[in-house]
């Protein structure tokens, strides 16, 4: 018993728990059993039982670094490897215990006993602390009672509902059958396989941190390689079907899913290139770096138009589906940019956002509709519209800009909310429905022109998403080092101090707030021209919490932080459908773990990256 | 460019006095228009401060917790409207199987006093996570870090839940005894609402009981006074910051059951995010940090969304004026945040703030 108190057997217990509690969390809220629905490799594995082999994986190889760090030696990594995987099974396997008709006594006895463990647990560790007798009982009493009202209850409310599944709708015959490796109607080989499965893995995670570094790297980059591209398969066979005969493709693809073959093929040709790149890598990257400064800037340039040509082929390469996809990508990025001015550049964390994008949208609809809400029929096109929606966008931006001024953080947040919110309900109003329609919104937006062809496909679409993009991104960079991006800065710093250096504070947060409203508004005319139609659902703060979580995601302040962060924060979600429905959830842990543990973002901007470390500096030595 | 700030004359100020005489007119015509037509009648407009009333006092309830917990930390918990959806959307299991077993409408006041325990148990169990996952891992980081992750600790808790309970509306139950209504003075008002408010009354004086009487009420007062003092006294301040969130979490939790039995309609995931934006609002109208002042501002809150829509929006002749409750609300919050930020009750936020 004595061993297990060690900190490094802690450390193991708590990893393990932890990686069991995220195991048993996804399967609760349904993601395993969503995530079954995706085959990574044909008739091999789903990404459901990926996940459910990934995180004693993971863990396993996480907890035997640690280990390390302890001094534990070969025989101790292999049996915290082993004891991950349990402890990562073990509290889904009790609940699957429990959901059973013959164990479902199980659970109404933990129900009923739960008060009495927990209170007494409590009350002896009072007591060991050296508590009074009389305080032990009271703790005992308060505790029992208190933990006996919710499992009582919990156990009444089963009692009556007869099964676990009328309350926890997700524990179902599709959650049973992926976590026993489909063997639902032999319970008991299925709660072993799964354990088995688990321990196995977890073993194997400890057995890859254990390999000398060069296979080990090989072998993460073809494991890595292999489930992304598995996962991924549609996608995958999208952008392949528009390059390679369909001969080919079926030897590769069954449907959407990877072959067997081919993912094997697939892991040995990674692993080898992972291999070549773990021994030459460095000297490579060396080589590269050694190159004078002239030599560099030619490459640089000719990397530039390598990309700008890349961009413009896209749609070719990928095909209509993801074309679409990149277009709403393109969206977001747009938002994204604009509201980096505000939040990354003038730190002024406006949730309200999405109002610019309604009304860009709803300027495009009424003006350009040919519906019985269009303003004029057809007299304005698209082209003419977005100059205007984008000067709405901006005045809208200045207007609900005037009265926050004087507030500062979080009030700012919470008042620019009230605003979206407020945009919200009145457009869905009957209030203002003669104008803008209400909650069936504006229908019939007729298609961009250009030279006489109608821009309708998302292929045509794209270019002009990509050619707004460019230029935003051009603007932003500026901005970036002009010196009213460094007044906004200043501020983001220190509103005092900043006015104290002279800085019109009042004026440079109104000219953050209109310029970020103005690409919110294009890219709500793009929006509604992309899918014809105009409704308040559109808009609601859902909009504004993606932005600001591809903003933090990606990096604040930083311009490709902003793009990688709309390209998996938004692309992931349309492109792996299974996912789409737990798109907040992700978003929602993604926000506290980057503000946790990484809050530069992935691709950090230098002066931000730079300012948290000089924080952390600064903080250590205040503790010194 | 423009100048628009010299010495003596503040750009920004004059825009916001003429979007306050703008304000205070809409409100004066709206009012008079309403008033001098006499649509409305006197028994309605006691119906409709009533119900305002009881409304208000589960925004009181909800924004005790938002005022607990800035008075401690100074940040907002974004995420307490979720919390708030917790208690009540776990108790609806609950409430449910009470009306089964028959208990609900046999012994009422047994099985809503389980149903307030159960649910405040919950939703205090919900918010000691959250404090212990989101919040104190960025203790002492800039303001809006720990916002960001209130938000995205909301979006998590909602979709969580939904995942859990599923996406779809559960109805709470009818209690027998609560349905009919009370004839004071020629005036109808059902016998809910005064349960309510009542129910919210009491649990208010138990909070009020609790911070001032205590020994935990003491220490809470210390801390939000002064942490590092506390901390020399030898409160641990771990623990009373665990504890306010979890006082707070309580009383949204048994909230979220008042709510259920007030207005039996259903409950979903995405239920506590209004009710948690105006709670947050009242908490702020009462001046935030300020007990006694969330408690107002709720009440506050309710009875001017009751009476706001019918008397002003109507007045200015806007159709489907009750449509707009809620940007009545947030109409409230922004211009309190605009005008007094510090509330009606509260000078402290001013001082702590500066």
């Amino acid at each position: 018993m004595d061993h297990l108190r060690s900190p490094a057997s802690r450390t193991v217990l708590t990893l393990g728990l932890l990686s069991g509690a995220f195991i048993l969390f996804t399967g609760a809220v349904g993601m395993i059993a969503a995530f079954h629905e995706r085959e990574v490799v044909d008739r091999f594995i789903s990404l459901g039982q990926l996940t459910l082999l990934a995180a004693p994986f993971v863990t396993a190889y996480y907890s035997a670094s640690r280990l390390r760090e302890y001094g534990g030696d070969l025989r101790n990594v292999l049996i915290a490897g082993a004891g991950v995987g349990l402890l990562t099974a073990l509290p889904s396997i009790t609940l699957l215990l429990f959901n059973s008709d013959e164990f479902r006594v199980l659970l109404f006895l933990t129900l009923r006993l739960a008060p009495i463990v927990a209170a007494s647990a409590i009350a002896w560790g009072r007591h060991r602390a050296g508590a009074e007798t009389q305080t032990v009982i009271g703790i005992w009493l308060l505790v029992a009672i208190l933990v006996g009202i919710v499992t009582y209850s919990f156990a009444l409310i089963f009692e009556i509902k007869g099964d676990l599944r009328t309350v926890l709708v997700n524990i179902d015959r599709d959650w049973v059958e992926v976590i026993t490796f489909e063997n639902r109607n032999d319970l008991m080989r299925g709660i072993g396989t799964f354990g088995f499965v688990s321990v196995a893995s977890g073993l194997a995670g400890s057995v890859l941190y254990l390999m000398p570094t060069v296979p080990r790297r090989a072998l993460i980059y073809g494991l890595g390689i292999t489930t992304l591209i598995g996962a991924f398969g549609e996608t995958a066979r999208l952008i392949l079907q528009e390059n390679v005969d369909r001969d080919t493709l079926r030897e590769i693809f069954r449907r959407d899913t990877l072959r067997q073959n081919a993912a094997l093929a697939l892991f040995v040709i990674s692993t080898a290139a992972g291999f070549l790149w773990a021994l030459y890598g460095r000297q490579a990257r060396e080589r590269f770096g050694s190159i004078g400064a002239a030599p560099r800037r030619t490459l640089n340039r000719v990397g530039l138009v390598i990309f700008v040509a890349f961009m413009l082929m896209l749609p070719w390469l990928i095909g209509r589906t993801l074309s679409d996809v990149a277009v709403t990508i393109g969206i977001f990025v747009l938002m994204g940019l604009g509201l980096n001015i505000a939040i990354g550049l003038a730190g002024l964390l406006d949730l309200g956002y999405v109002t610019n994008y309604a009304v860009g949208a709803y300027f495009l609809a009424v003006l350009t509709s040919i519906g019985p809400l269009g303003l004029f029929k057809g007299t304005f096109t698209f082209w003419m519209v977005i100059p205007i929606a984008l000067l709405a966008a901006m005045f809208a931006g200045f207007i609900f800009a005037v009265p926050v001024l004087r507030m500062r953080g979080d009030y700012l947040a919470i008042a620019t909310l009230g605003f979206g919110e407020i945009i919200g309900k009145l457009a869905i109003s009957d209030w203002l429905k003669p104008l803008i329609g209400g909650a069936q919104g504006v229908q019939a937006i007729p298609k961009p022109l250009l030279l006489g062809t109608e821009l309708k496909n998302p292929e045509q679409l794209y270019y002009i998403v990509l050619v707004a993009c460019l230029f935003c991104l051009f603007v932003s960079i500026r901005l970036n080092n002009s010196r009213t991006g460094r007044q906004w800065m200043a501020i983001r710093e220190d509103e005092d101090v900043a006015t104290a250096m002279g800085i019109d504070t009042a004026r440079a947060k109104l000219l953050a707030f209109t310029l970020s409203a103005a690409t919110g508004g294009v890219a709500g005319a793009i929006f509604a021209a992309k899918v014809g139609t105009v409704f308040p659902n559109s808009f609601t703060v859902f909009i504004s919490i993606n932005v600001l979580s591809l903003i933090i995601v990606g990096g604040i302040a930083s311009n490709p932080g902003i793009v990688v962060g709309a390209i998996v924060l938004i692309g992931m979600p349309e492109l792996l459908r299974e996912f789409s429905e737990f798109r907040f959830l992700l978003y929602g842990a993604l926000l506290i773990l980057m503000m946790i543990k990484r809050p530069q973002g992935l691709i950090p901007s230098k002066i931000v990256s730079h300012e948290h470390s000089s924080g952390i500096k600064a903080k250590l030595a205040a503790a010194e | 460019m423009f100048k628009w700030k010299t010495d003596e004359f503040s750009w920004v100020d004059f825009t916001i006095d003429v979007l306050r005489v703008l304000i205070v007119l809409a409100v004066v015509v709206g009012a008079w228009n309403t008033l001098s037509s006499g649509r409305i009648t006197l028994a309605q407009w006691v119906n409709l401060f009533a119900a305002g009333l009881s409304q208000g006092s589960i925004y009181a309830l909800i924004a005790l917790g938002y005022t607990l917990v800035y008075g401690i930390l100074l940040m907002i918990n974004f995420a307490h409207g979720e919390v708030f959806m917790a208690g009540a959307f776990s108790t609806v299991f609950l409430a449910e199987a009470l009306n089964r077993t028959g208990f609900l409408n046999d012994q009422p006041l047994l099985a809503i006093l389980l149903m307030i325990m159960f649910a405040g148990l919950v939703s205090m169990t919900v918010a000691i996570l959250l404090e212990r996952v989101a919040y104190r891992p960025l203790r002492g980081s800039p303001r809006l870090v720990p916002l960001i992750t209130a938000i995205g600790a909301s979006f998590f808790l909602q979709y969580a839940f939904r995942g859990l309970y599923g996406s779809g509306f559960k109805a709470y139950p009818q209690v027998q005894i609560l349905q009919g209504a009370i004839s004071i003075g020629g005036i109808n008002i059902p016998i809910v609402q005064i349960f309510v408010f009542c129910s919210a009354l009491l649990l208010m004086l138990c909070l009020y009981w609790l911070v001032e009487r205590t020994r935990i009420g003491k220490a809470m007062r210390a801390v939000s006074e002064n942490k590092e003092v506390a901390r020399l006294m030898g409160i641990d301040i771990d623990f009373v910051i665990m504890f306010t969130f979890g006082v707070g979490g309580f009383l949204a939790g048994s909230a979220g059951v008042i709510n259920g039995v007030f207005r039996p309609q259903g409950v979903n995931f995405f239920m506590g995010f209004i009710p948690g934006i105006k709670a947050f609002t009242a908490a702020v109208l009462g001046g935030i940090g300020n007990i006694p002042g969330a408690m107002l501002g709720g009440l506050f809150l309710g009875v001017i969304e009751a009476i706001g829509p019918n008397l002003v929006l109507a007045g200015l002749g806007i159709p489907g004026a009750n449509q707009l409750k809620d940007v009545i609300a947030f109409t409230m919050l922004v211009l309190v945040l605009i005008f007094r930020p510090q509330g009606i009750l509260g000078e402290r936020l001013s001082e702590k703030k500066a």
